[in-house]
């Protein structure tokens, strides 16, 4: 064996795409995010740097890193300094296990599935960190919005989640991928989709489930207190956070890679973008909902839902 | 022995930097987990002693004040000030000057409401209406432009009528965005007014009784929304505004949705005015003849009250004989109208309380003046 087949030389190839991956991704979201909220608003956005702005997310990213560190005299020192940093790791994890094409996966374990939603889980770690370490009441309050906002809506879409799984017996994203060589599962599973979407915007504090930043409430939420690269950290690791939810949308129900003519990896970006392309719809259509509203949508309507179409799926498996 | 936990409220400090104070507001809410149990309004960060200043000049340096004390519907109360100052002089204006004056002046009340409509679903949470709105101002504010010379803190009124005549470039303008507006409704309505979260946080949220409206003086659509069918184009005519054929809508339940209904109606009402005015609009002189070089009315008092965007401008002038009034009080509207919001605001959520303030429509600078 040569030192190229290695694991460790895999792994770190891996990682060092992944971090380059996730950079580029989120520079590239940051400016179609602002493209397209423009474009909705019937306004160009931004203009000057690059063609059509495109290199506007770069200058503002160099922006970002020249500025101050400013670190609030009150803070919980260690808690707030490391905030930041836990928030984004998880996302960095979740990369190791996503199919892009065929053969274009670093790690291709058995439970892709339960790896990438059980770090996804620790993002509240990281927002419930930064709240509280803020000492200030609009970060707590929006930390603790944030808990109890992604505890709700996990369980929905694990449920929903498993009603794929459970048709594909298998936690490994390749199999869910090949499963759907027939057909999309979003054809057969169109609950589980809308369900799927729903928690997902929920889940990445999109609106219009954006609570845990709720600017005209909140000013900005748990991050109010950072500045320069931390922030830029949390907000990194927010976009990051939409690519993973649609990647896994794709997976699910878009079947993955598949598509004609062009290159396996090509499509998964095509559909991924185009997952993206729709919470941004959502987020620049829809007012804010209450926090009340918000847990209640949870908990009455979409975990009945979720458990309706997961014993459906059981059943229609069972018949056929 | 577990002793039983003691009942503990926090403040939270809302302004005078906030994103939804919309300007230098600041409120103190005493709160019991995410309830409010207490708003405290703390006003006079924009304090600038606009009646005070008017003690300490003639009648004609002070109206350039008047555009900055309501910036967002400057000349309504430009109209309510010159009016006090006209009756205080007995002077008249001729017809067409009153016609130009009512057609700016409600130009410059859709262009409030739009404002308002844009911030308040920001408040909300929903961007993009904003610049839909927006849009739609600037349109106004170009025009306004035109004739007025400025975008913002109009100050165009003059004692005795108008100091510059509006063109056919204006009045095609005027019809022209009247119909933009129309068809813009469709798209409001589409993604605003139907849109099922909007209602979900409106209806029944802030609810207002007619009893409360009377308490408090709110007038405008504060009062309106809750179905008091209140406004001094109607129930004190003034200027041209009897000549016209247009309706008061009024709300049933005076929660936010109805004062938001409200407000949207009443910006079609101003079209049907904008029409009519410029239908009948009559030739003749924009300024009335004899207008004093220098004013120095008799000693008097008087009280001249306009309705501006956001209720009742009343303007009360006490002259002793002096270049100098010698002491002018200005009602203003969205002071009365914030007053209720300690009231309405018990025992509701920090969401909810953001809606409600931005449903009351305040402009900070009227309320400190």
């Amino acid at each position: 064996m040569t030192i190229f087949g290695s694991d460790l030389f895999r792994m770190i190839v891996g990682l060092i795409g992944v971090i380059a991956l996730v950079s580029v991704n989120a520079l590239f979201l940051i400016w179609m995010e602002r493209k397209v909220a423009a474009h909705m608003q019937l306004r160009p956005g931004p203009m000057e740097v690059g063609w059509h702005g495109s290199i506007q997310t770069v200058a503002d990213a160099l922006k970002l890193l020249g500025k101050e560190l400013i670190t609030p005299a009150e803070v919980d020192r260690p808690v707030y300094l490391l905030a930041p940093i836990v928030i984004f790791l998880p996302v960095l994890v979740s990369f190791l296990v996503i199919p892009f094409a065929p053969n274009l996966i670093i790690r291709d374990m058995n439970v892709g599935v339960l790896l990438i939603l059980a770090f996804a889980a620790l993002t509240v770690l990281a927002i419930l960190m930064a709240g509280w370490a803020s000492n200030n009441k609009y970060s707590a309050f929006g930390a603790i919005r944030s808990v109890a906002q992604n505890v709700a809506y996990e369980i929905p879409l694990l449920i929903t989640v498993m009603s794929v799984i459970l048709m594909v017996g298998s936690f490994r994203l390749t199999d869910i991928v090949a499963a759907q060589e027939r057909y999309w599962f979003i054809l057969i599973q169109p609950l589980a989709f809308i369900l799927y979407i729903t928690c997902a915007t929920a889940e990445t504090n999109r609106a219009p489930f954006d609570l845990p930043e709720a600017e005209s409430e909140l000013v900005a939420g748990f991050h109010t207190e950072y500045s320069g690269m931390r922030f830029a950290l949390f907000f990194l690791a927010e976009y990051t956070n939409m690519f993973i939810v649609s990647a896994l949308a794709t997976i699910f129900f878009l079947g993955g890679w598949r598509g004609p003519f062009l290159p396996g990896w090509a499509w998964f970006f095509i559909k991924v973008y185009a997952m993206i392309f729709l919470i941004m719809w959502f987020r620049w259509t829809f007012p804010r909902v209450r926090f009340d509203q918000l847990i209640t949508f949870a908990w009455k309507i979409l975990i009945p839902l979720a458990f309706a179409n997961l014993l459906l799926t059981a059943f229609l498996m069972k018949i056929f | 022995m577990l002793e039983p936990l003691e009942e503990k409220t926090y403040i939270l400090n809302l302004g005078p930097q906030h994103p939804s104070t919309h300007g230098v507001l600041r409120v103190v809410l005493e709160m019991e987990g995410e309830f409010i149990v207490k708003a405290d309004p703390d006003i006079g960060y924009g304090h600038r002693g606009h009646e005070h200043m008017a003690e300490n000049r003639n009648y004609l340096q002070f109206l350039p004040n008047m555009g900055r004390v309501d910036y967002l519907h400057a000349l309504a109360f430009n109209h309510g000030y010159c009016m006090a100052v006209e009756k205080l002089i007995g002077l008249e204006v001729p017809e067409r000057a009153e016609f130009i004056r009512v057609i700016t002046a409600e130009l410059n009340r859709i262009a409030s409401h739009l404002l308002w409509v844009g911030a308040y679903l920001l408040d909300l949470g929903a961007f993009t209406p904003f610049l839909y709105c927006f849009d739609d101002r600037e349109n106004i504010l170009d025009l306004l432009d035109r004739i007025t010379g400025s975008r913002l803190t109009y100050c165009f009124y003059r004692f005795g009528g108008v100091p510059q005549d509006i063109d056919q470039e204006f009045i095609d303008g005027c019809r022209a965005f009247a119909k933009r507006l129309r068809r813009r409704w469709k798209d409001y309505d589409n993604l605003v007014t139907k849109n099922i979260i909007f209602i979900e946080r409106t209806k029944g949220i802030g609810v207002i009784t007619k009893e409360q409206c009377r308490l408090y003086g709110l007038t405008g659509p504060m009062a309106r929304g809750s179905g008091i069918p209140y406004d001094i184009r109607k129930s004190e005519p003034y200027s041209a505004y009897p000549l016209f054929d247009f309706e008061i809508p009024i709300g049933e339940n005076g929660d936010i949705m109805d004062r938001y209904l409200v407000r949207m109606r009443e910006m079609e009402q101003s079209l049907r005015i904008i029409e009519q005015a410029l239908d009948k609009l009559p030739n003749g002189p924009i300024m009335a003849e004899k207008v004093p070089k220098r004013i120095k009315p008799a000693a008097g008092e008087v009280y001249a009250a306009v309705e501006t965007a956001r209720g009742e401008f009343g303007c009360y002038i006490v002259s002793q004989g002096d270049v100098k009034p010698y002491r002018i009080k200005l009602r203003v509207p969205s002071f009365a109208n914030l007053s209720i919001l300690p009231e309405i605001s018990r025992d509701t959520l920090v969401a909810d309380f953001v809606a409600i303030l931005g449903s009351i429509d305040v402009v900070v600078p009227e309320i400190d003046r």
